[in-house]
């Protein structure tokens, strides 16, 4: 996972609020093999719609998200986080999240933050005035900007630090990656090896 | 050599082998880190753990403690032409793939090595006693029979081994399960596990790991040491083991990966040392008698719903939990028996010799010494699938495929085949099927599917009669029982 301390592309406003994973990726796309290419899936049935926020050419390439209230309830499917960092996305700001999908995008590299609905209301006027606006996350500092505005937003620490230092949980496991070599340093000889001998480098 | 740090606690098995494989401990309640010896892969819960080490540009740490096969989505009938289902296609192309890409060991299906994954990994003598094992599926479990600490994990944790060969994980609580006396002809493994998991129930197990011990446990083979290590998962305790001795030596000794020379003189010292100690405490102790036991048949939709043949299906009425009781009748309703009636007059449709509990020689030669020379009842379909390519060849040697299709039994290629319903073998909805897998789960087999799990001479001895039917019931009629000691 890649260290993240600040996004900066262009906002898109997400005026809707109760978004939950099956809105966000529907059942139908879990089937796939992958964990990549689900950028066609997301909010695949809102996207019918031409009007769709996501089909207006002024949001292309956005790359953070303003979104309403409760953002990722429902079914703990990963596939949401994954369709939403397939289809550019690295920021998602709403005044709430759905707990399981906040834990998903921590794990995933997606950088979640919440902040007031009365401050989101402010983001999405600016927007609206000057759509393809370009705003900037600092998980630093805890502040978005756009425009003149600048609005503190809320992260948990642990995910905060997480992201900060590029830690998803097998970043975490190889911190510990020197004591992990040292133990396979004293591992027996008689342990199994699936490969013939002369293919295994020496331990 | 062995060069463990030496505890004076006295410890139980688990205890060991856990204490041995710890990388960092985990301080202030976060978990400890393990080292995985020894992981097995197939097609169905790889793909997005691949896929995450590619989109975090990762290598496999350790391709050479990995090794995939596939399984639960081949068919078992012409397996030389491309899969017709397209899921299940992309998910074999989607392995091959990737064991290429990451430089894994891949047995594909035509390949002698081929078979379930937990037929596959003891049978190349890469399961051995005192190594962590994990594998994507539940039924992992089955290693334990070496005295291995072996469990299934998720997709990411599957990831996770990839990545770093290690997981992460919380302390467990000890379950000794103790059999003591010795099994009757004509009960098996199999009978054991069913009539542990009926007394102990599905969630009984749940936060432990099982140590089955006593002398009928030691008196089992290492296939049926398997069989019951296997069913552990069924009991909600996530790994089950059996202590290491003279039977799990010899069953490896000379095996493809075992150890050799040195080495083996090495391991089977360290080997010796790993039983528990006499003083070591369990969390929970369970006792079963095996002179007591009988044919045991499941009535229900999950595991614990199970009694002795003998007996007639039971009466939720007067099952005093109202959960189980409302389940209870929830089952019979799906299953569509009444209760009152002796499971021996239940017909079957089918009967289904095979998956990961029971697909090994000793489960298909007990099989065979059943139905040798007989007829299978009229309108039941029997279907004999071999664990591995292994297995039916040494079979084909000894002529039990003869046997099968000389008693009107279709002969198979290996895999998973009607344990779960991912591939074409599956139950049509109502048909009713005595089955050696380990799920009795609604549509398990097939959507409407109605599955009664059983031993394989139970599966035998009803496929003759066409009803549930033990190898006592043969012999009444005539036909000579079990031999002694088959299958222990």
């Amino acid at each position: 996972m890649e260290k993240v301390s600040t996004v900066t592309g262009v906002a898109m406003p997400l005026k809707r609020s109760n978004v939950d994973t099956d809105q966000i990726i529907p059942a139908v796309f879990l089937k796939r093999v992958t964990k990549t290419g689900f950028d066609d899936a997301l909010f695949y049935a809102w996207r019918q719609d031409p009007e769709f926020v996501l089909n207006r050419p002024e949001f292309t390439g956005a790359r953070i998200l303003f979104a309403g209230s409760d953002f990722g309830t429902g079914s703990s499917r990963e596939h949401a986080v994954w369709a939403l960092r397939d289809y550019g996305f690295d920021a998602v700001l709403s005044p709430r999240f759905g707990d399981i999908f906040r834990g998903n995008s921590g794990k995933q590299g997606l950088l979640t933050g919440e902040i007031s609905e009365d401050a989101m209301e402010k983001i999405w006027a600016i927007i609206d005035a000057r759509p393809g606006i370009e705003a900037s996350i600092d998980l630093v500092a805890k502040t978005a900007r756009i425009g003149d505005l600048t609005v503190p937003f809320e992260i948990d620490d642990y995910t905060r630090w997480r992201l900060l230092e590029g830690l998803d949980d097998i970043g975490l496991t190889l911190r510990d990656e020197a004591q992990i070599t040292q133990f396979e340093g004293r591992r027996e000889s008689w342990r199994p090896r699936t490969l013939p001998v002369q293919q295994v480098a020496g331990e | 050599m062995t060069t463990r740090s030496e505890s004076s606690r006295p410890r139980t098995l688990a205890e060991k082998v856990w204490d041995d494989h710890l990388v960092v401990k985990g301080e202030d309640g976060s978990p400890d880190l393990l080292y995985i010896d020894l992981h097995l892969v197939h097609e169905v819960t790889s793909p997005q753990a691949f896929d995450g080490l590619r989109l975090a540009g990762r290598p496999v740490r350790r391709p050479d403690l990995t090794i995939a096969t596939e399984d639960h989505n081949t068919p078992t009938l012409d397996i030389d032409k491309p899969i017709a289902d397209l899921t299940s296609r992309t998910q074999i192309d989607t392995l091959r793939k990737n064991a290429a890409e990451f430089g894994i060991r891949l047995h594909s299906l035509g390949d002698v090595e081929q078979g379930i994954v937990h037929v596959v990994g003891p049978q190349l003598g890469l399961t051995m006693p005192g190594i962590t094992v994990v594998c994507g599926d539940s039924h992992t479990s089955t290693h334990g029979a070496f005295g291995a600490m072996a469990f299934g994990i998720g997709t990411s944790e599957v990831e996770h081994v990839l990545a770093t060969q290690t997981l992460p994980l919380k302390p467990f609580k000890t379950m000794a399960i103790t059999v003591e006396g010795t099994l009757r002809p004509g009960v098996t493994a199999k009978d054991i596990i069913l009539a542990v998991i009926a007394k102990i129930g599905t969630g009984g197990g749940q936060g432990y790991v099982l140590e089955y011990r006593g002398s009928a446990i030691r008196s089992l083979s290492m296939d049926g040491r398997m069989t019951v290590c296997n069913m552990s998962i069924e009991a909600g305790a996530r790994a089950g083991m059996v202590a290491p001795d003279q039977t799990t030596y010899d069953y490896l000794e000379g095996r493809a990966h075992a150890p050799k020379g040195a080495d083996w003189d090495a391991a089977v010292e360290y080997w010796n040392t790993l039983a528990t100690d006499d003083d070591a405490a369990f969390d929970a102790e369970v006792f079963l008698d095996a002179n007591e036991l009988e044919p045991f048949v499941t009535w229900g939709t999950n595991p614990g719903q199970g009694v002795s043949l003998s007996e007639s299906i039971p009466d939720p009425s007067l099952i005093i939990d109202p959960n189980e009781r409302a389940s209870a009748e929830r089952a019979l309703e799906y299953m569509d028996l009444e209760a009152g009636t002796p499971l021996k007059d239940v017909h079957v449709d089918a009967v289904f010799m095979g998956s990961c509990t029971n697909s090994r020689i000793e489960d298909l030669r007990a099989f065979a010494s059943i139905i040798k020379g007989q007829k299978k009842a009229d309108g039941v379909r029997v279907m004999v699938v071999p664990g591995s390519a292994r297995v039916r060849i040494e079979a084909e040697a000894e002529g039990i495929d003869k046997i099968v299709t000389e008693f009107g039994a279709e002969w198979r290629f290996a895999g998973c085949s009607m344990c779960l319903g991912m591939n074409p073998d599956q139950l049509a909805p109502g048909e009713r099927c005595a089955s050696t897998s380990n799920r009795n789960f609604e549509g398990r087999q097939g959507k409407g599917g109605r599955t009664h799990l059983v031993s394989p001479l139970v599966a035998a001895a009803t496929a003759i009669r066409g009803t549930l039917s033990s190898p006592w019931d043969l012999e009444n009629a005539g036909v000579p029982s079990a031999p002694e000691g088959v299958h222990a």
